[in-house]
């Protein structure tokens, strides 16, 4: 096919973030990064790596350790003609700059009755895995999930981090995009130049007829591998990655739990207020026919992320717990 | 400092009159509030309007000014209509805002006046984004963000005055001392004299305590400042001293300010400081009566016009959420 070029190599979702700002650069000369340590030092988790050496001081700019410098002037910029890419280092410090995640950004459009729009994207290195403690290692995502005015996107493969990079730059909607640094190690299939994942559509990376799991970014493949063990076990799988949080693609989960009729969600974030909880709602409120088992959440627990290794795979989501959550609906 | 020519009598009797139309909007405000027209809250600029009036008079109409949710007279000094401002506090589809902003969110985008923002301190790294903006679209646009004294003991203050420097951006951090953060005097709870102007030096910055209520100082502080920005040499802080006449917001009654105190200020009202100004310069009292009566008819008139106008329309609030126009958030 076509699509799959003879020289079509791999690429690691770390340099996939710097590969999809690039793209998005290369097209638009209005996109603009700035960040702590983001230009030669190429960003603590080398996620920016070669772009201030390709685009240079005007279009990279190193900002102080002031998040709310970095956001608030994104928003000024975004306001007046730029699209500004800013970065926000581990998820947890999106608290230093609350403010603008939940009171200015998302709603400067409503409350001016449309007059400014920004158009901007927060990346961040979100999730836990990698033993960096309680402030660190946190799963976020639900936090912008609280806020009515932003987009959340939280890719779970290189492919997918250049797609919805692209869609999320030239979205005119604020984007928070949650890079999982439990992933940035990861491989998969370079995509060819202009591949674009629409925000709000979810992918069915496994299909199945027993039982539906709902994952995002790192759960991904912690879905994939128990489907696997489950497939041994004489159940069959369908895994959705959900994509982006807002929108919401309920339309393509519902699909599947009317294949299926069970439904376990596999969230990092904590349990309590975690994205599942919606999806769950959804699906209980307009599903309820569908579903032929009671619903099953697998997040992390309700508990600071603990440091040790140990501590953590016992708190967080992991390949055991979801099949042990499948196996209860499926043989409901 | 200035190089800004002396502003000459004619231009002087157009800033009283915006000045003049504002002081009696704010008065209509506080009238339709007790009347049970404006809901919410108010925080309102009766006695700042010569910060607003004379900066604008220094600025280009393309450069961008933010605003705090006491921000009145600043989405009027930019242009807003008082018909407009005034619909939007009375909950009508023909505000400001679409009757989805209030008091606090007053913004005027066709002004570049992009907004006024209720969370102290949030609009001052904007206003430096803005900048950054100008300065990388090559545009000599300034950028200007007014803040009250409380601001400065804000981290967002400290932040954006760092970053501004750093990166020489042509913004103007003017900042309205009104003695006051709320209810307790900023000299109580700030451990420097002057709250914006002596925290400036820290960050390398010029900084100047102008006179908030001579329309004319604040625009010779303004308009060498815009000079000094649009020219590359980055930005300037500049602390107008003021006062407000009413108390913080709508339910405040200010007793807590000394009797003393507000006599003196009251003296030192900005439209008297003007009108002595205009008769130094030979305007006569009967021409600047004639003014007065005329802000009085638009002001009026504004609010006739208000109070007729439709209410909010319910549909739009699920509009303007996205840049779609809509408001949708799954599938």
């Amino acid at each position: 096919m076509a699509s799959v070029k003879a020289d079509a190599g791999t690429i690691s979702y770390r340099e996939a973030v710097a590969e999809g700002i690039a793209r998005e650069m290369r097209r638009d000369p209005a996109v603009v990064c700035l960040g702590e340590d983001i230009g030669a030092a190429g960003g603590v988790f080398k996620t920016t790596a070669g772009l201030f050496a390709e685009f240079g001081p005007q279009r990279i700019w190193d900002t102080p350790i002031s998040e709310q410098a970095i956001v608030g002037a994104a928003m000024g910029a975004a306001m007046t003609g730029i699209r500004p890419v800013a970065e926000i280092m581990f998820s947890d410090f999106l608290a230093c700059c609350w403010d603008y995640l939940a009171n200015e950004i998302p709603k400067v459009r409503y409350m001016t009755g449309g007059q400014v729009t920004v158009p901007l994207v927060i990346r961040t290195a979100n999730g836990g895995g990698l033993g960096f403690g309680a402030q660190h290692s946190q799963a976020v995502e639900n936090w912008a999930l609280t806020i009515p005015g932003l987009k959340i996107a939280a890719p779970s493969t290189p492919a997918d981090v250049i797609g919805l990079m692209a869609s999320a730059i030239r979205s005119d909607d604020p984007v928070v995009f949650f890079e999982h640094k439990g992933l940035f190690a990861s491989k998969g299939l370079l995509p060819p130049e202009g591949h674009l994942v629409e925000l709000g559509k979810a992918a069915v990376v496994r299909e199945g007829t027993d039982v539906t799991l709902v994952a995002l970014a790192y759960t991904v493949p912690i879905a994939l591998a128990a489907a696997e063990r489950l497939a041994a076990k004489g159940i069959s799988t369908e895994v959705v990655d959900l994509r982006c949080l807002i929108p919401m693609d309920m339309t393509t989960v519902l699909a599947s739990v009317a294949k299926t009729s069970r439904l376990v969600t596999v969230e990092e974030n904590p349990h309590q207020a975690g994205w599942g909880a919606t999806v769950v709602s959804v699906v209980v409120d307009e599903g309820f026919q569908l579903l032929d088992a009671p619903v099953r959440r697998v997040a992390s627990a309700n508990v600071p992320l603990p440091f040790a290794d140990a501590l953590e795979d016992e708190v967080m989501p992991t390949v055991d717990k979801v099949v042990a959550a499948a196996e209860s609906v499926a043989n409901f | 400092m200035s190089s800004a020519p002396a502003i000459e009598a004619a231009r002087l009797l157009d800033l009283y009159e915006q000045m003049a139309v504002i002081r009696r909007t704010e008065k209509a405000v506080y009238d339709l509030f007790l009347a049970g027209l404006v809901k919410g809250t108010t925080h309102l600029a009766s006695g700042q309007e010569a910060i607003a009036v004379g900066a604008s008079a220094a600025l280009r109409p393309d450069d961008y000014v933010f605003a705090t949710y006491r921000g009145h007279h600043h989405a009027m000094a930019r242009g807003a209509s008082p018909q407009a401002c005034l619909a939007e506090l009375m909950q009508k589809a023909t505000g400001l805002c679409k009757a989805k902003g209030g008091s606090m969110h007053l913004t005027y985008a066709a002004g570049n006046m992009l907004g006024s923002y209720a969370i102290v301190g949030a609009h001052l790294p904007m206003a430096v984004g803005t900048a950054w903006s100008a300065r990388l679209r090559g545009t000599e646009q300034v950028s200007v963000a007014f803040f009250g004294d409380g601001a400065t003991n804000i981290g967002a203050f400290h932040e954006a005055l760092n970053l501004a420097a750093v990166w020489k951006l042509p913004v103007i951090f003017v900042c309205e001392n009104n003695l006051y953060m709320e209810y307790t005097p900023i000299g109580a709870v700030t451990a420097a004299d002057h709250p914006a102007a002596d925290r400036a030096p820290a960050y390398r910055l010029p900084a100047q305590v102008v006179d908030g209520n001579d329309v004319v100082a604040v625009h010779d502080a303004m308009a060498a400042a815009a000079l000094r920005a649009r020219e590359g040499e980055g930005p300037t802080v500049i602390e107008a001293e003021t006062y407000r006449h009413y108390g913080h917001s709508r339910t405040d009654p200010a007793t807590y300010r000394p009797a003393e105190e507000v006599e003196r200020w009251l003296k030192h009202d900005p439209l008297d400081v003007a009108r002595a100004r205009l008769e130094a310069l030979g305007v006569t009292p009967d021409a600047i009566g004639k003014v007065d009566d005329r802000a009085s008819a638009q002001v009026a008139e504004a609010v006739a016009e208000a109070k007729a106008a439709p209410p909010a329309d319910i549909a739009e609030a699920f509009t303007d959420v996205w840049a779609d126009g809509g408001s949708a958030w799954r599938t």
